[in-house]
């Protein structure tokens, strides 16, 4: 047997109402494999606020998501504008969403806070000008 | 798992079944697949919505519930009506009309659903005050929804109300009255359901939050109604003062009504199945900004009006109940006046519903793991059309059947995997040359 089950998302990056069925549909996977239901819940948190994140500000991307035994993965990978301060990123409260977003009711700058708080490891790598990948990881 | 556990209200006519794909289309949680030439229900995924009633042209879906004659078993019998009874009536002005039809009809004593149901209004809104930590706090009064949650969302277990539906409410001091009023023994009295829904059924069957449901037998509306009518013109006339129950009681018949009777304004109502399920994955992914005090779900379009038992249009009947209650008085039930049935404690929870993970796919996480790779690997074989021609809704719980070799399963279900296994066995030099052998014509058929 191999070790992981993959899985690709291709994020479409024009369309807002879309956001979330990437994680909809890890979650309705997840849900049957007898992992603890916190831990499936907290990687559906984790990559909404992700795809969210890479439509508001990236025009889309590809999500990889590898499940494991004992745990999941999932890089984010956008070739967006990237994040130039990825501390002040972090920050709870710092948006940088557009007015447009804003009014919608998102962007409220608990995007990347929401993420590091439901996975229990958070990697992001920015280059300013080609793009940002964060990778999560939440143990079951 | 017992088999009393998923104890279903909805079942199969199977004289009448023709086996065609509507039903396992629209049931919400993919509990229906079609075996030769029959439907057949999974008892562990049905959660008594009724779709599939709504939806089977051939009505060959039914549901479990006591007849008319069952008033004969019992000494005395109390009618507990649901408040959507009253929206079956065109120009009604007054409940106490339907309830004197009641008493005509045969019962000894009625008690309205809608009495007890400001009583839990009035307990949900203490509750809602005393615990802001359980924000937001889904309703349990439809118990399709309970069980709903049960098997599909075990993290919001701890958002549910922990009262008792109005219906068991009503059944538990209509009890304790009737053995006041008549001197019986509990044995003796026969606390009636009149009821909208099969999901009610199967609650006195299978109660959650409590060991006992304290409803004796539940009749359907639609057996009723008839049997009311006759009697309505009659009660008219002299109505006695029966009803113990205002706007915000008869209000729980619809979408929004019991939501209403929390006075706040920070709740959601939903209703319809479909919707519900929305409301419920975006809730367990936190995608709510709004800080919700509670969350009002129906199973059915409408709210309790639209249950597959009633007569009338579920929407037509939305519109009767607040013609009915404009004029209605507040709320006409307080906890004060029933002390002497007991404490108001006695409408909580005295177990908790417990998560039952019906949907695995294994019974261990490395087995459910081995599983998932395998359907995923025959999911890339199957056409992905979700046809249904297979028997199974979607080319994925075919895919899943078959990996756990479940509901009688196989590759041949899919009729589009049966045609190309022919075509390659037309194009095979074997067939070519049995059909050269036997016939002489030419293998592709023309003439």
């Amino acid at each position: 047997m191999e070790n992981k089950i993959h899985f690709q998302y291709l994020i479409d990056g024009d369309d807002f109402t879309r956001a979330g069925e990437a994680s909809s549909d890890i979650k309705s996977k997840l849900k049957m494999m007898n992992i603890n239901p916190d831990a499936v819940r907290r990687v559906a948190i984790a990559m909404y606020e992700g795809e969210i994140n890479m439509i508001i500000h990236a025009d889309g991307g590809t999500i990889d998501v590898d499940v494991y035994p004992d745990k999941l993965t999932m890089v984010l990978k956008d070739t967006g504008p990237g994040i130039p301060d990825i501390d002040k990123a972090m920050e709870e409260g710092y948006s940088t969403a557009p007015d447009n977003i804003v009014s919608l009711g998102f962007g409220a700058g608990m995007g990347l806070p929401n993420m590091k708080r439901a996975s229990d490891e958070m990697e992001i790598s920015s280059v300013v000008g080609q793009g940002t990948t964060v990778t999560m990881t939440v143990l079951f | 798992m017992t088999a009393k556990k998923f104890f279903h209200s909805v079942y199969l006519n199977e004289e009448r079944c023709r086996g065609c794909l509507n039903c396992i289309k629209r049931c919400p949680t993919q509990a229906i697949r079609v075996r030769n030439g029959r439907a057949n229900i999974i008892s562990e995924y049905c959660i008594d919505c009724g779709e599939c009633i709504r939806q089977c042209p051939h009505h060959a879906k039914m549901t479990k519930h006591d007849h008319l004659d069952v008033l004969e078993q019992f000494e005395y019998t109390v009618a507990i009506p649901a408040p959507s009874l009253y929206s079956q009536f065109n120009h009604l002005t007054d409940t106490n009309i339907v309830l004197t039809a009641l008493l005509m009809m045969g019962f000894d004593d009625v008690f309205e659903v809608s009495g007890a149901a400001e009583l839990v209004s009035e307990a949900t809104r203490k509750y809602i005050k005393a615990h802001p930590e359980k924000w937001p706090l889904i309703s349990t009064a439809c118990p399709t929804i309970e069980r709903l949650i049960r098997v599909k969302f075990p993290n919001l277990l701890n958002h549910l109300l922990p009262i008792l539906p109005p219906m068991e409410a009503a059944a538990m001091l209509a009890r304790k009255k009737a053995i006041r009023e008549s001197g019986l023994m509990s044995s003796q009295i026969g606390i009636i359901f009149i009821s909208p829904c099969p999901s009610k059924a199967t609650f006195v069957q299978e109660p959650l939050g409590t060991e006992k449901s304290q409803v004796d037998a539940v009749l359907s509306i639609k057996d009723v109604y008839p049997e009311l009518l006759s009697y309505m013109k009659e009660a008219e006339r002299q109505p006695k003062n029966l009803s113990i129950s205002g706007k915000i009681g008869v209000g729980w018949g619809i979408s929004g009504g019991e939501a209403a009777g929390t006075l706040t304004n920070d709740y959601l109502a939903a209703d319809g199945i479909e919707n519900v399920m929305r409301v419920l994955e975006d809730l367990e992914d936190e995608k709510f900004q709004a800080d919700l005090a509670f969350i009002e779900l129906n199973a059915c379009n409408g709210g309790c009006v639209g249950g597959v038992l009633n007569v009338e249009n579920p929407y037509i009947a939305k519109a009767k109940i607040k013609q009915l209650n404009k004029y209605m008085q507040v709320s006409k039930s307080r906890a004060s006046e029933y002390t002497e049935y007991g404490s108001p404690n006695s409408l909580f929870w005295t177990k908790p519903i417990e998560y039952e993970p019906v949907y695995q796919l294994g019974s261990n996480m490395m087995e459910s793991f081995a599983n998932l790779s395998a359907v995923e690997k025959l999911l890339k074989q199957l056409p992905g059309l979700d046809c249904g021609a297979c028997g199974a809704p979607t080319c994925r719980a075919l895919a899943e059947d078959i990996v756990m070799g479940k509901n009688d399963a196989k590759k041949d279900n899919c009729i589009y995997l049966l045609r190309n296994y022919y075509d390659t066995l037309k194009n095979s030099p074997l067939f070519k040359e049995e059909k050269n052998d036997n016939s002489g014509t030419d293998p592709s058929g023309s003439i």
